[in-house]
């Protein structure tokens, strides 16, 4: 189908941020959307099926996740940038292919707008509850990138970056939304496509019949991702494989590939990590948020100022990798931490785990924003 | 016995397997073998560029077969080889894409996929190897076990009816249907050979001697007795009721092989809305 309509909407646009997610993923160079609709993310798949084909893209509506998944890191292998988006209910069907995606790290983007749960729990409301999933929902061990947007701009721009994360590191990237986001209708301001920066995959050195397919490339602990079709034999497997790409069932081989797939995350956590600071120069409570949550509270940091507690505002823009050593640099100077999260308290784990100071929770199971209030209490509580 | 001569230094096929893979993991009377090398026949005997042609599986002994073959290749999860290959295949059209496996990856937990993967016309190939059971999990009850058998899951016999594949993939509107035997070797190549040429979903099943998950508890004998159950039972006949076509193979009723569907359909993504 030829281009009816440009890929960058370069413009000022008043958008929602599912419809902001379904932009940055087309300015990215997204051409392949395989999903299934799920509240509250299904404006990016009618988003993506309106706007892919103008584009010359493929939108499919798969029979369900599990096949979405796999559709997706099929596409990818095709050389295609491709995506699925997704709730917490069928993210959670995802997670045995976001398995498979690891072990064979094939780039992609996994949109999660998150609702309230477990099971259907709340379908058309807000919850951040999915961010232990985001980490620890496919089985095995390995590392991810997850990105949490708090605005729609944000929608945009982590989509972008999500794409250019997954093919810079071969794997399939989180843009850990939430309703509140999802929803939300702002400003976002797209920029010209020659801004918009691309990332690309390792290509492989050698012709084909030359060199291991899964010998990571200088250091870099990413291996080649080259091409199918043009006869490089590749063999992809879910099982554990050797250099060749070969499955080879040794506790030997396997530790080699797991402590790689974690490593290459993790060695490059300075590049990949970010988060915003607000108002933390002088802090004595720093507030961990991400998301929806943040916006409120960053109004709470605001309101214990006006009350003469210094507190700032630590978002985190990456939940995963989290920035740990960050945590531990910060509680040399503060005196406590607030975590501000739509949950019970999965990231309030996370800054026990690398801090010296006491930390406590604004927390809400879900179902409505976080209230400012709630995290002006804890503010108070802890200064 | 003295050791055999050495008397070729490689096989002709050689350059389209993963000789340095070899030996295979599969039993000795297995069928997967000759259904392989029917394969790699077909791909050779195409006119299609061998780079372009890719090979994706599930899991379990078939799932094993693209490890085998030397050409791209997918070993996914179980049960979601096609949804995979419909990515690949949509994603770059000029691939000649092959879904490899079992009938119990294709059928229980991959059921759903098929179904739709069919009804949509997806240009993909599937070639099911049938051998009755979950072999490699241990020899295990599955979708096209048939009623009464003995599996390590069903050990009073099995109390469900089977799927009848063919009957189903051609009441799903697949472009291409056809089920020949391991033993069938002429048959499955020319069949798998046109579904290379057809456009949109073909499907083809190969009923698989599994000597030691399901033939033993059955008492069907060695792999090579249960190619002569074939040998003996089966009738080729193209134009078969497929209602009529289940399969029992201690019922000593024949075994119907054949191509029974040879259409032209729409294929996914070539109408314009």
């Amino acid at each position: 189908m030829t281009q009816k309509a440009p890929a960058v909407l370069t413009g000022r646009h008043f958008m929602n941020g599912d419809v902001a997610c379904a932009e940055g993923a087309l300015a990215a160079g997204c051409t392949f959307f395989a999903g299934y609709p799920i509240t509250p993310s299904t404006e990016i798949a009618e988003r993506m099926a309106q706007r892919l084909p103008e584009v010359g893209g493929i939108y499919i509506q798969m029979e369900d996740e599990l096949a979405s998944m796999n559709c997706v890191l099929g596409a990818a292998w095709a050389g295609r940038r491709a995506m699925t988006a997704t709730s917490g209910p069928g993210f959670t069907l995802m997670q045995e292919n976001i398995g498979l995606g690891i072990i064979t790290e094939t780039p992609c983007v996994v949109v999660n707008v998150q609702r309230g749960g477990p099971s259907t729990g709340l379908p058309t409301l807000p919850g951040q509850a999915d961010v232990m999933q985001a980490k620890w929902g496919s089985h095995g061990d390995y590392e991810v990138i997850a990105y949490a947007p708090a605005s729609p701009q944000e929608m945009f721009d982590l989509t972008v970056k999500a794409f250019n994360a997954a093919d810079t590191y071969r794997l399939p990237v989180f843009v850990l939304a939430d309703e509140v986001v999802g929803h939300m209708t702002e400003r976002v301001v797209i920029p010209d496509a020659s801004a918009i920066p691309r990332a690309e995959r390792p290509q492989p050195p050698f012709p084909p019949g030359e060199g291991l397919l899964y010998q990571p490339l200088d250091g870099a602990l990413v291996p080649p991702m080259p091409p199918v079709g043009e006869g490089y034999a590749i063999h992809a497997t879910g099982l554990t494989h050797d250099e060749r790409g070969y499955p080879a069932t040794s506790a030997e081989v396997h530790d080699r590939l797991v402590r790689r797939l974690r490593d290459k995350i993790l060695r490059n956590a300075d590049r990949i990590i970010e988060y915003e600071e607000y108002l933390m120069d002088d802090a004595d409570v720093c507030v961990v948020s991400f998301g929806s949550s943040a916006r409120s509270a960053r109004h709470a940091v605001n309101a214990a100022r006006k009350r003469g507690i210094r507190a700032g505002l630590l978002r985190l823009i990456t939940v995963w990798p989290f920035p740990g050593s960050h945590i531990a640099v910060l509680s040399e100077r503060v005196k406590a931490f607030v975590v501000a999260e739509l949950n019970l308290g999965q990231v309030e784990t996370q800054v026990q785990r690398f801090s010296t100071r006491p930390v406590l929770g604004a927390h809400h199971g879900g179902g409505e924003m976080l209230t400012p209030e709630a995290v002006l209490n804890a503010i108070e509580e802890a200064s | 016995m003295a050791p055999a001569e050495r008397i070729a230094d490689a096989h002709p096929l050689d350059r389209l397997l993963r000789s340095d893979r070899l030996p295979h993991i599969w039993c000795p009377g297995c069928g997967l073998g000759p259904i392989m090398n029917c394969y790699v026949q077909a791909m050779l005997d195409s006119s299609i560029p061998l780079e372009r042609h890719v090979i994706v599986s599930g899991i379990g002994c078939t799932g094993r077969v693209p490890g085998y073959v030397n050409i791209d290749s997918f070993h996914t999860t179980h049960g979601r080889a096609i949804p995979f290959a419909t990515g690949l295949k949509l994603g770059n059209p000029d691939l000649e894409v092959t879904v490899f496996s079992g009938d119990g990856d294709l059928f229980a937990i991959g059921g759903n996929h098929i179904l739709h993967a069919a009804r949509r016309n997806i240009d993909l190939n599937v070639i099911c190897v049938n051998n009755f059971n979950y072999g490699m999990t241990g020899g295990q009850l599955g979708p096209t076990t048939p009623r009464g058998a003995i599996t390590s899951t069903t050990p009073y016999g099995n109390p469900e009816e089977a799927l009848n594949l063919v009957h189903l993939m051609a009441a799903l509107g697949a472009v291409y249907v056809a089920r020949w035997s391991a033993l069938h070797v002429r048959q499955l190549e020319r069949s798998i050979a046109r579904a290379f040429e057809k456009r949109g979903f073909t499907f083809i099943e190969v009923l698989s001697p599994c000597p030691v998950g399901f033939g033993r508890p059955n008492e069907l004998g060695e792999g090579l007795d249960e190619m002569r159950l074939y040998r003996l039972e089966c009738v080729v006949d193209d134009d078969a009721d497929l209602a009529d076509c289940a399969i029992d193979l201690r019922a000593h009723r024949p075994l119907v092989l054949g191509e029974f569907v040879d259409i032209e359909r729409p294929v996914y993504g070539e109408w314009e809305a």
